[in-house]
């Protein structure tokens, strides 16, 4: 490995690249869209109901029934009662973060017999700042079913129209991630995915159909030096690309990431791995359109399955367990550690993964790939 | 001194195909050296191997005394290789090309003077796939330069070229013997290894079937001097009647094959004996394009004329 012909060969690798203007809107200006039309799709405009977990200590007394039953009816919250065996109301807050849930409501006990007495009474409602979107929907919900009790129970028959129904509203104490920030680490994932696999299995095969290879076989440039050329630009490119992604997310739609030094290894290792892949994929066919179709076949799944759009923890078991198989999963599970929850001996595990399949897939495609055919 | 290219019963099979059925040829250092014929003849496959770009199937290969397969690395420092029809990054200007060989190799040219050699200059900033056909083979002509090669190898350089680009292409081969490089050109026009080459060898279906400069093809593979007439063939049928020697007759003209230029004289006076009427007589010695004709056969694609002047 000389640096010298790495240096010339990653001039003409950056020169080839900023003057294709494609090729520099998918790698930096398509993510960008991405964040833009995932974050506007899935937090503003908010995914459907938002789902409220009920604590009801009123033991199903028929107006505590009917109280949820028309919160449940507004469509803007779905109402899932919770067993109180399964968590008491002093750790319903606890709880509610532990699971990633937005928003939780207890109905007190005595809620009915107050209610029917016209004794002040308040529900609990627990919601999270950080979803201001849900937030916004259930306390408008609770405050809209509130006001219909009020004046039917009250006002029609007292003339001082007092309310007797009130609510409490908490925030949920542990840190809940909204959607915008779990796209942060999936779309630089997507990206460190992408861009390096379409563009290296396209050049890969066409280079070789050109006879570029065999012309460069012809010099004293290696192939080690070739790929390493191409893996230091796909790094450089992701760092940038990661920046553009996180001040996007973050100015724009308000997300909570953690900058953090951890990050820089998955930035260096998965364009590694994904350079060597797309390199490995191209080598192994036989024209640039079968390269073409094996790149597809093996990024498509990973598009979709690793986090990028959708956490995987979301997902149902056996696509859980198809996403564990994934190379890109570790690189963005790494990155939510670091970025999310500061959980950086997982994130090192992820790293470890991560890295040791990279240098086996580099030497794989640095024994596959071949300059001249016999 | 010892031969700069040996090639000892080379065969090259591809699946199928046996694309160099055993050849044998040298090239003395300094000397051009071309490899003639059709497509599909077997050219670039041994181009390529004496590149090292390709195994061979046997035989015994050396360029510059190294076994081009196994020493490729050692061989690739001292060759400048154009292959046929030449390529290159598409966004990579022929100054950038110049400085990224030159980098690779760790030799210092002038882009622009290497440029300005092949003709090339007032492209040296623009991007390769903005290049004509000629522009790009230039190109590739100067890449391969860089490295100051001791043999080029240059694969059907001007195949598709205007004539202009063509006479460029050529005045770069003559200044690469001019400074005692060793050029080994393959071609399918026969003005080219004409103009161009010391020795010839002619290629078809993967075997030498003539080679050495172009007169000893010639001698040895050329019919003898004829005399020519125009006359009616009643001429023919009398002179077969009063000579050994061979007579044919086509379109209007009757030919007389002679043994020996002295012997002109002698079928000269059987003719103005005939009594027939004649005139406009010379007499025909073979091209190498006739004797191409009559070892490959006329070639189906027409390139055969088409790089000549005539
Ligand atoms: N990679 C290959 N695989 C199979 N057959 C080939 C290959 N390359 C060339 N051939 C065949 O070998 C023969 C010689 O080809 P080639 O050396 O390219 O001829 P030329 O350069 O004289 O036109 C042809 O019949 C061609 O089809
Ligand atoms: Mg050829």
């Amino acid at each position: 490995m000389r640096p010298a012909r790495i240096g010339a060969d990653f001039r003409v690798v950056v020169r080839s690249y900023v003057r294709n203007p494609v090729a520099l809107f998918f790698s930096l200006i398509f993510p960008i869209i991405l964040i833009g039309l995932f974050g506007l799709i899935f937090s503003s405009i908010g995914s459907g109901s938002t789902p409220l977990y009920v604590l009801n200590e009123d033991g199903n007394s028929p107006l505590s029934v009917q109280f949820l039953a028309e919160l449940n009816s507004t469509s803007v919250v779905s109402v899932n009662v919770v067993s109180s065996a399964t968590v008491s109301p002093g750790n319903f807050a606890a709880w509610l973060g532990q699971n990633d849930y937005v928003a939780g409501l207890i109905v007190p006990d005595g809620f009915a017999a107050n209610y029917t007495a016209h004794r002040p009474v308040n529900v609990t409602v627990y919601t999270n700042p950080e979803d201001s979107a849900s937030e916004g929907a259930v306390l408008g919900a609770v405050t809209g079913v509130e006001n219909a009790f009020n004046l039917r129970a009250a006002c029609s028959t007292n003339a001082t129209c007092a309310p007797v129904l009130g609510f409490t509203s908490l925030r949920v104490g542990s840190q809940v991630y909204s959607y915008i920030d779990y796209l942060i680490p999936g779309l630089i994932g997507f990206s460190i995915l992408t861009s390096p696999m379409f563009s290296l299995v396209d050049i890969t095969s066409s280079y070789r159909k050109e006879g570029i290879f065999r012309q460069l076989s012809l010099t004293p440039l290696t192939r080690g030096e070739w790929l390493t050329s191409r893996v230091l630009w796909y790094i450089a490119l992701t760092f940038v690309a990661a920046a553009i992604m996180i001040a996007t997310g973050v100015e724009v739609f308000g997300a909570h990431v953690t900058l953090t030094l951890g990050l820089v290894p998955f930035l260096i290792v998965g364009p590694f791995f994904f350079v060597s892949l797309g390199m490995l994929a191209g080598s192994v066919a036989r024209t640039p359109e079968s390269a073409a179709l094996i790149g597809n076949i093996i990024t498509f799944p990973m598009m979709f399955l690793s986090g990028t759009f959708f956490q995987v923890s979301q997902f149902p078991p056996y696509l859980q367990s198809f996403a564990h198989l994934l190379p890109l999963y570790y690189v963005i599970d790494g990155m939510n550690q670091v970025m999310l929850f500061a959980n950086y001996t997982r994130a090192l595990t992820d790293l470890v993964l991560v890295l040791a399949g990279s240098i086996v897939i580099f030497l794989l495609a640095i024994r596959l790939f071949k300059w001249r055919d016999e | 001194m010892a031969s700069a290219i040996e090639v000892r019963g080379l065969t090259k099979r591809y699946a199928a195909v046996t694309a160099v059925a055993g050849i044998d040829f040298s090239v003395a250092p300094g000397t051009v050296f071309a490899f003639l014929g059709p497509n599909g003849a077997g050219k670039t496959t041994t181009t390529e191997i004496l590149e090292g770009l390709r195994r061979a199937t046997s035989g015994e290969v050396r360029v510059l005394g190294l076994d081009p397969w196994a020493d490729g690395t050692a061989l690739h420092r001292r060759i400048g290789v154009i292959p046929q029809d030449f390529r290159f990054f598409e966004k990579i200007t022929p100054k950038e090309a110049v400085e990224y060989y030159a980098a690779l190799f760790g030799t210092h040219p002038d882009p622009p003077d290497l440029l300005r050699r092949v003709e090339l200059p007032d492209k040296a900033g623009a991007r390769f796939d903005t290049l004509s056909g000629g522009q790009k083979q230039k190109l590739g002509l100067a890449l391969s330069l860089v490295n100051d090669p001791e043999i080029c190898f240059l694969d059907e350089p001007t195949t598709g070229l205007d004539p202009h680009a063509r006479r460029a292409i050529w005045e770069v081969i003559r200044g690469l013997k001019r400074e005692g490089r060793t050029v080994f050109l393959t071609t399918h026009y026969l003005e080219e290894a004409e103009l161009l080459a010391d020795r010839v060898a002619i290629i078809h279906h993967g075997r030498i079937i003539a080679s050495g400069t172009p007169t000893e093809i010639i001698q040895a593979h050329g019919r003898p001097e004829r005399l020519r007439v125009r006359a009616a063939p009643a001429l023919a049928d009398y002179l077969r009647q009063h000579l050994r020697e061979p007579v044919t007759a086509t379109d209007g003209f009757v030919d007389v094959e002679l043994a020996d230029s002295h012997d002109a004289l002698r079928v000269l006076s059987a003719v103005q004996a005939s009594g027939i009427p004649w005139d406009d007589f010379s007499t025909l010695r073979d091209h190498l394009e006739d004797v191409f004709v009559r070892l490959v056969g006329p070639m189906d694609d027409g390139a055969l004329r088409e790089g000549g002047s005539a």
